[in-house]
């Protein structure tokens, strides 16, 4: 190659050009790759190396394979397509394909309030939860200690030494450790007392106290030291005692003899009482069958889903019909001041979406919103108290927002009509709705109907309007915890609990699935609907 | 319009005029409907954030009394902290979306590689199925993360940012491919030729070349992060970390302690920069729109 390089035209040989010469330097790209490299590979090792302190494997081996796949990719010469497409994919794969996948599994899972863990962390919750001071105990003088972020506790106990300890590390004689005459610790080595002014000043260090279980030594079964005071202390044993062979809990007062049941994550005994925490399980298809046959859910979810269609198919067609009107009205070169209305119009779309929803909100307030105050004639009408007021009012506000955008589209497809077609059809003697009905409307609807599919899709799950305008009050009678406007989006939030309250991730995630599915519908519709009409 | 304009200053016969009408005419009357009709509810918030009262109540005409009171109090409260935060997770989203669709964009359209029209189909159906609807396992996912890494954890903007960065491939993709399709590879070739690098060639020659499509991903990125609720609500927790979104929600949620006063002077400095934006950016946002993506 270097040869041939050298023979010049007129075959007398040039001379040759050492190699070293084109050595061009690694170049600023490189050094900026290797910069990045070096940051990415050590966040993925500080992300690697929490992981293997918190015990989380699943964590730990994604991101052990992401840190070597980069590595890989981006020095390897192979690889160039991959060099562009890996930070995308990276974040597509963990935050969109993965929840995807995930929202499936749990969807067949009874993952929620009372089954948040797996079996040992239900256990482990039991015992903490069954927990009653000894009978007869003796009461230690305790004092509050803390080294940096770890609380404990000082006890003086019977023989007046002082022990110390923390919620992971058991109590232990100190040497060194002075008490006052009370008996209180006042010095710990190794430990800053709290003083009790201290602690009466500080909540978050009192809810912290009061919640804190020092164990009175390595084996759990000698239950923990807790105070209720701060002041002095007592141990605490659990009323329940766990046979891990067995796997089961026994009820040290009654005896009662609690089994894991695999099949619903709970502790049963015999009498088909269960103890109020277990730990998650697949459960097939019941959160599905839960969604359509249990008394409370199945009517009001139904009607939540009609609603739903109903809601975007008339967002939609009342959105895109006056858009289009408007359009058709304005589009017409012989009005003054064009520009600037077509500004005023769409003023509502440019307005954040979240503002408005609440903002109307604010407007069609029963008691002192001015709508009632200005239009109704101070009129006492609750819009958003009746259930049919309330669609309508999420109607209303779903078109001012939208109509500006069909308005805008439609106004682009109008001028973007071949004007020969609409001259040769004036020829021909065809009126102006005739006109309309068979050529533009045709026309205007190869350009537009997939953005009304998408817009469709995009209101099915319009959680914003509806969670601002009403919450998806007013609520259904009943226990449902759902309302007359919610849409399934909004249904599936109040489910889930993720906000507080009691939450059940299983059938959230099953009625998500469902949504998917319906979703996914409309998008293979919206497929096959283009391409026929592009046809025409 | 010539008939009219030639003879403008002279007496229209009456049919003529009756034509005018029936042509024209009725069109600006209607016109101020729509313009009431698209106006009021923002000149409505106008006035009320500069009343005193600190309601929305309709004590008086519009614009009865003129005072600064409501935008002095929002000092007092977190919103600028909630404006802070708005701009790191919009601004942080769409420089991210942009940069990672346009590099994914590139490789489509100028790398032919195995897995190239499998790659571009799936990312056609994953972004069928929005986010948003698997918000419960987005919760559950950075809640585990977050017991590894706090700052990709429940309330945390970082991890925010990465969730709606999840969702910027497939939404930004395409609408870019396309662009980055109408580029012609001669000069890609020209410049390989030259011996410029694929990285060369992409940062000098091809991004300043689809600044256009680089700047309406971007935009649509900032105003769909703007909007945004659902993960915002559900990720950020305190309020320091709230955007404005979610802020202004639990302003105004309660019916007792509502605070339209706040809320009203909040939104008209949150939205005037958005409609001004917007309206300037208005074309290349419609662009945007009609190829594909809604706005939040």
């Amino acid at each position: 190659m270097a040869k041939d390089a050298a023979v010049t035209v007129n075959g007398t040989p040039a001379p040759q050009e050492s190699h070293a010469r084109r050595w061009a330097g690694l170049g600023w790209g490189f050094i900026a790759k290797l910069i990045m490299m070096a940051l990415v590979n050590a966040l993925g090792l500080a992300i690697v190396f929490s992981a293997v302190n918190s015990e989380a494997w699943a964590i730990l081996a994604c991101s052990v394979i992401l840190l070597i796949a980069a590595n890989i990719i981006y020095f390897a010469k192979r690889t160039l397509p991959l060099k562009y497409l890996f930070p995308g994919l990276i974040f597509l794969a963990i935050f969109q394909l993965f929840t995807l996948a995930y929202t499936g599994y749990v969807a067949f899972t009874n993952y929620g309030t009372g089954h948040a863990g797996s079996q040992e962390q239900a256990v482990e919750a039991t015992l903490i939860q069954n927990e009653r001071r000894v009978e007869g105990s003796p009461t230690y003088p305790l004092a509050v200690v803390r080294d940096g972020d770890t609380v404990g506790f000082a006890v003086t106990d019977e023989e007046g030494f002082v022990r110390v300890g923390s919620e992971e590390q058991p109590l232990e004689p100190v040497d060194g450790g002075a008490v006052s005459d009370s008996g209180v610790p006042t010095e710990v080595p190794g430990w800053e007392v709290v003083s009790r002014a201290d602690l009466f000043a500080d909540a978050d260090l009192q809810a912290e106290v009061i919640d804190l279980r020092v164990p009175v030594s390595d084996d759990p079964e000698d239950g923990s030291m807790r105070s209720r005071d701060g002041a002095s202390g007592a141990v605490y044993q659990s009323s329940i005692d766990w046979d891990d062979e067995a796997q089961t809990f026994t009820d040290k007062e009654t005896g009662t003899v609690y089994y894991a049941d695999q099949e619903t994550g709970n502790f049963v005994a015999d009498n088909g009482d269960s103890l109020p925490t277990g730990w998650y399980v697949t459960v097939g298809f019941d959160n599905f069958v839960r969604a359509v046959t249990d008394d409370a859910l199945a009517g009001p979810l139904a009607k939540v889903t009609l609603w739903t269609f109903a809601f975007a198919i008339l967002t939609v067609l009342t959105s895109f019909g006056l858009g289009l009107l408007f359009a058709l009205i304005y589009n017409d070169p012989r009005i003054r001041g064009r520009k600037w209305m077509r500004t005023v119009f769409i003023l509502p779309y440019a307005f954040p979406a979240f503002m408005s929803a609440l903002l109307w909100r604010g407007m069609l307030n029963r008691e002192f919103g001015i709508i009632n105050d200005w239009f109704f004639f101070g009129a006492d009408i609750n819009w958003l108290g009746d259930p049919w007021l309330a669609k309508f009012a999420v109607l209303w506000v779903n078109l001012w927002l939208s109509y500006p955008y069909w308005f805008l589209v439609c106004t682009g497809a109008l001028q973007a009509l071949p004007s020969e077609t609409m001259e040769a059809s004036k020829i021909d003697g065809a009126g102006r709705w005739r006109q309309f009905r068979s050529i533009t409307l045709p026309l205007l609807l190869v350009s537009t109907a997939p953005l009304a599919i998408s817009s469709f899709a995009f209101n099915f799950n319009n959680f914003t309007i509806i969670y601002m305008l009403t919450e998806g009050g007013p609520p259904f009678p009943g226990t449902s915890g759902l309302g007359s406007t919610d849409i399934l989006i909004s249904a599936i939030y109040n489910i889930s609990g993720v906000s507080g309250g009691s939450a059940d991730y299983g059938l959230a995630s099953a009625l998500s699935i469902l949504v998917f599915i319906f979703v996914g519908i409309i998008s293979a519709i919206a497929f096959r609907q283009t391409r026929k009409l592009e046809e025409i | 319009m010539t008939a009219t304009t030639t003879q403008a200053p002279v007496r229209r016969s009456p049919s003529r005029r009756g034509r005018w009408w029936a042509e024209i005419g009725w069109k600006y009357p209607v016109a101020a409907v729509i313009i009431f009709y698209a106006a009021f509810p923002l000149v409505y918030v106008l006035s009320a954030s500069l009343s005193a009262s600190g309601t929305l109540s309709s004590g008086g005409a519009l614009f009865s009394d003129i005072s600064l009171s409501n935008y002095a109090a929002l000092n007092d409260t977190s919103y600028w902290t909630w404006v802070g935060n708005t701009l790191i997770v919009g601004v942080s989203s769409a420089l991210g979306a942009v940069f990672m669709g346009a590099c994914a964009a590139y490789a489509f359209s100028r790398f032919r590689f195995k897995g190239r029209r499998a790659g571009l189909t799936t990312l056609l159906i994953v972004q069928m199925f929005p986010q948003t609807v698997a918000f419960v396992s987005v919760f559950l996912l950075l809640t585990a993360l977050g017991d590894v890494f706090p700052a990709l954890g429940i309330n945390s903007k970082i991890a925010l940012i990465c969730v709606y960065l999840g969702g910027a491939l497939g939404a930004n993709t395409f609408l870019m491919y396309g662009f980055f399709n109408t580029i012609p590879t001669d000069i890609d070739e020209s410049a390989k030729v030259d011996g410029a690098t694929h990285a060369q060639i992409f940062w000098k020659l091809i991004m300043p070349l689809v600044t256009p499509i680089l700047a309406v991903v971007g935009l649509l990125a900032f105003i769909s992060a703007f909007g945004d609720f659902i993960l915002a609500k559900i990720v950020l927790v305190s309020e320091d970390q709230w955007t404005l979104a979610v802020g202004m929600y639990q302003w105004v949620s309660n019916q007792l302690s509502a605070n339209w006063g706040l809320f009203a002077a909040g939104a008209v400095i949150a939205a005037v920069p958005v409609l001004i934006i917007f309206l300037s950016l208005q074309k290349y946002i419609v662009g945007g729109l009609t190829a594909g993506s809604v706005k939040g």
